[in-house]
């Protein structure tokens, strides 16, 4: 375990990215197997201990330190791990004897729910602080250093010169400690063969548009539909659904998996029906409907009558076991629409392409596509091959220009992770009727995000400095800052006061010129909203 | 509440600092007034403007360095009473936070305050070490008054800084440290481990120093950044303040290792958000079992818990059947000095 956490650690204090790739890619050379296998699957994220829940850890701190004391601790820190990795008691016997990883690994994945206490409180028991914290971050999931599974995995492809897109392919197919994976990069042996299972495989992605204009007989356009986008996957006769970050969602939507056996892999938009989007033409629904489905680990039939699911086709990698990602767009959507043909039309479609002769006229259909709540439109260079990530050029997204409401900062909380005991989530709300007629304020969302680090660091002394009230970590502030809010669209909600909920809102601008009376009304965003 | 332990009519917390009402002394005020006693130099318990200014000869120096001479007062020996009338005493007792500290032993008709101002329980070669007093009502700071701040042995940290310097042979070690009692601190527990090659300071740094070498305090050599070539400062420690890490200033050290000397340090993400790559945790205050510790020790009947994380404090003293309570003193938020 000393070994990876002082890997951690200097991860934590090391700020340049290639600074990290040196420092992964040296430690999964220096270090033996399985031990820099474990690790990888800890900073991959693919490492899970059913038995060790985050609530575990809280009860086990709680029997050691006073609760209130544990909690005005983990709300200065913004972090549980760490919290508790600097709050147990230091180490009885020598700290010589502490656990290796690869030892750590094998006790919290036999420990069951009655084991799990003792066998996390002897493994702390035997570590330093820094050894503590690493074993919490394995222990309870996602280790959240600024680490993403991407830069280890291209640690990994630099340590053992091995080619990136080679390792993203194989990836899905390995398990942790991915002795394969290693044999292969690092020892020489053959590449793993996994064509015979139902893999996943890295999506191709899409960077914001943001030319002046772009020459239609090089680009194919399509509506963005805002679902889910995911992989639908068949091989050796198994059919899986994966979402955008490769996470199986097969069991959430059994009607797509059962309507797929193709011995093919499809790249689509998960959507529910209705009209919300594109109207009957779109035949979809909200976003806001299709989340009624996810999430969950089997799902009744009047859920999926209520809420039928099907799957909007943008593209295919492999056709009856041939791969096609070497072939241009063009050729590929040829062979989609083929592919199309002989699956069931009540669980598939295929993405309308829009028909523009220039550019002017996409822009206008763009513009007019507000008003039928469609999300924007993509771009699709008709000889891109299908490459894996974001490759600049190729795929482009072309939202529509986002909704704002001037909004008044309400309430504040300190976030988590790199801005802890900073204050940087807020709640804002909009005026229920003007205040001069004796409206108030009623909350309509929370931000986490928009603002720069100057413009947080104002924020955060707003904050300190206004503040009225404490509620636990949330501090209610004098209401008269006014936030610009940018969001993408605004749903009528039961689940708030206001009635509303918007979706990805972030802090536009501080409006510190504006004063709070003159912020949006409540009335002003349900007009806004789509109705699912 | 036992009979006739109500709390004193002559000591009042006011939002701008302790106020003796009945003669119109200050302690610390962050307002400018006609009198006030004066527990250390650092900018949220010293400012200019005062008529008077009653503090150590120390602490009188470096009011003196950074707003000017105060028009009145005087300085006051460690363990000298003055009577400031109404039957009010005043003493400085040693408080171990910086040079000249004190902390401020108040007396009238035998019943017994002690305001402790920043202080701190470890050795510090550059100040007389905190002097435990009895008394009835112990007035603590609370900067780190949580469980989780616990700060390792300085000896552990200036090995840190020292093996860093080791291993980075082509770049300066830039350690951020407050240009009062940190740095010097520093510099003299680097001497103390032996280490004897000249340190090198930023501008800010220098006026500090000086006076500290003034009053005896041993720095070795020192010589400023400004005079150096950017090659000669490759292993070398470079010490400025927390302000000018990752500064235009800073840009001219070869490829800078970031320091910083900070009780904070000891939470990650508080060095992450400085761009620290190596927190050193070096603090000039209580740690959370010294501030428990001290209250145990002197059990006074009341404790008044100031700046800092006073909740958990106050927490700590209910569940140990202790008398306590919070005042709210402006402008003594989380700064640099921790």
């Amino acid at each position: 375990m000393d070994r990876f956490a002082t890997l951690l650690s200097n991860l934590i204090y090391t700020r340049s990215r290639n600074g990290k790739l040196a420092l992964l890619a040296e430690y999964l050379r220096a270090t033996p197997d399985p031990d820099r296998g474990w690790a990888l699957a800890g900073l991959t994220g693919e490492l899970s201990f059913p038995a060790i829940k985050a609530g575990i850890v809280r009860e086990l701190i709680k029997e050691r330190i006073d609760p209130v004391l544990f909690s005005l601790s983990r709300d200065f820190v913004g972090d549980t791990a760490e919290t508790v990795s600097l709050l147990w008691p230091e180490p009885q016997t020598d700290v010589a004897a502490s656990p290796g990883i690869s030892e750590a690994v094998a006790l919290l994945s036999t420990a069951t729910r009655a084991t799990a206490k003792p066998v996390l409180t002897r493994l702390l028991d035997r570590l330093d602080e820094p050894g503590r914290f690493a074993l919490l971050k394995l222990a309870t999931g996602a280790l959240r250093i600024g680490v993403s599974a991407r830069l280890a995995k291209t640690a990994f492809s630099q340590a053992f010169a091995v080619s990136l897109d080679e390792v993203e392919e194989l990836w899905h197919a390995m398990r942790p400690p991915y002795a394969e994976l290693f044999a292969w990069a690092a020892g020489g042996a053959a590449r793993p063969d996994i064509s015979a299972l139902p893999v996943f495989r890295p999506f191709m992605l899409a960077g914001p548009f943001e030319a002046e204009t772009i020459d239609l007989s090089d680009y194919a356009a399509e509506w963005k539909w805002d679902g889910i986008r995911i992989q639908l996957v068949c091989a050796g006769g198994q059919t899986r659904l994966y979402s955008r970050g490769g996470e199986d969602i097969s069991a959430s939507f059994p009607e797509i998996t059962r309507a797929f056996a193709d011995d093919s892999v499809l790249d689509g938009e998960l959507l529910v029906r209705g009209i919300a989007q594109g109207g009957e033409a779109g035949g979809a629904a909200s976003f806001n409907a299709l989340q009624q489905r996810l999430g969950r680990k089997t799902v009744s039939t009047a859920l999926q009558t209520e809420y039928p699911a099907f799957v909007r086709l943008y593209d295919i990698l492999f056709d009856q076991g041939e791969d096609l990602r070497g072939l241009p767009w063009t050729e590929r959507r040829a062979r989609l629409e083929l592919a199309a043909g002989r699956l069931d039309a009540s669980a598939f479609d295929v993405s309308p392409l829009i028909t523009a002769k220039t550019f002017e006229e996409l822009a206008e259909q763009r513009a007019g596509a507000r008003a039928v709540d469609i999300e924007g439109v993509m771009l699709k260079r008709r000889d891109s091959l299908y490459e894996a990530g974001r490759k600049t050029g190729l795929w482009f997204k072309w939202k529509r220009a986002p909704l704002t409401a001037d909004c008044v900062l309400m309430y504040a909380q300190r976030g988590s992770g790199k801005r802890s005991s900073l204050y940087s989530d807020f709640t804002f709300g909009c005026w229920t009727a003007p205040e001069a007629e004796g409206g108030a304020l009623l909350p309509v969302g929370k931000a986490y995000s928009g603002f720069s680090d100057e413009e947080l660091a104002w924020l955060d002394g707003f904050v300190r400095k206004n503040t009225t009230n404490r509620f636990g970590p949330v501090r209610e502030v004098e209401k008269s800052l006014v936030l610009e809010v940018a969001f993408d669209s605004v749903n009528l909600s039961t689940r708030h006061k206001s009635g509303l909920a918007m979706r990805f809102p972030r802090i536009s601008r501080i409006r510190r010129d504006k004063p709070a009376h003159e912020a949006d009304l409540i009335e002003t965003l349900r007009r806004m909203a789509v109705t699912s | 509440m036992a009979p006739g332990l109500a709390p004193p009519r002559w000591l009042k917390a006011e939002r701008q600092g302790l106020h003796l009402p009945t003669i119109d002394w200050w302690i610390d005020p962050s307002i400018a007034v006609a009198r006030a006693l004066v527990t250390h130099g650092h900018a949220d318990h010293a400012r200019g403007g005062h008529g008077g200014v009653w503090a150590t000869a120390a602490t009188r120096d470096i009011i003196d360095a950074r707003y000017g001479t105060p028009g009145g007062g005087r300085s006051l020996d460690y363990g000298e009473g003055i009577e400031l009338g109404d039957g009010i005493t005043a003493t400085f007792v040693p408080a171990g936070h910086v040079l000249g500290s004190a902390q401020i032993l108040l007396e009238r008709s035998g019943e017994r305050i002690i305001v402790t101002g920043d202080y701190k329980r470890r050795p510090d070669p550059t100040c007389l070490p905190f002097q435990p007093t009895p008394c009835d009502i112990l007035i603590t700071e609370a900067t780190f008054g949580l469980p989780v701040f616990t700060h390792p042995p300085i000896e552990h940290e200036i090995a840190r800084l020292l093996a860093a310097r080791q291993a980075n042979p082509h770049r300066a070690i830039l350690v951020g440290a407050y240009a009062l009692g940190k740095a010097q601190r520093v510099i003299a527990e680097l001497r103390r481990a032996g280490y004897n090659e000249t340190i090198w300071l930023h501008g800010a740094m220098t006026s500090m120093c000086d006076l500290y070498i003034r009053h005896g305090v041993h720095l070795g050599r020192l010589a400023l950044v400004s005079e150096a070539d950017r090659d000669a400062l490759k292993g070398q420690i470079v010490l400025c303040p927390p302000s000018a890490l990752n500064s235009a200033w800073a840009r001219r050290l070869p490829d800078p290792v970031n320091a910083m000397a900070s009780g904070w340090m000891r939470v990650r993400q508080r060095a992450v958000q400085r761009n620290v790559e190596l927190p050193l945790i070096i603090s000039d205050h209580c740690d959370w079992n010294e501030l428990t510790g001290t209250i145990r020790e002197l059990s006074p009947r009341e404790t008044w818990i100031t700046h800092g994380r006073e909740d958990a404090l106050l927490h700590w003293c209910s569940l140990h059947q202790m008398r306590a309570r919070a005042l709210e003193l402006v402008g003594r938020e989380e700064d640099d000095t921790g």
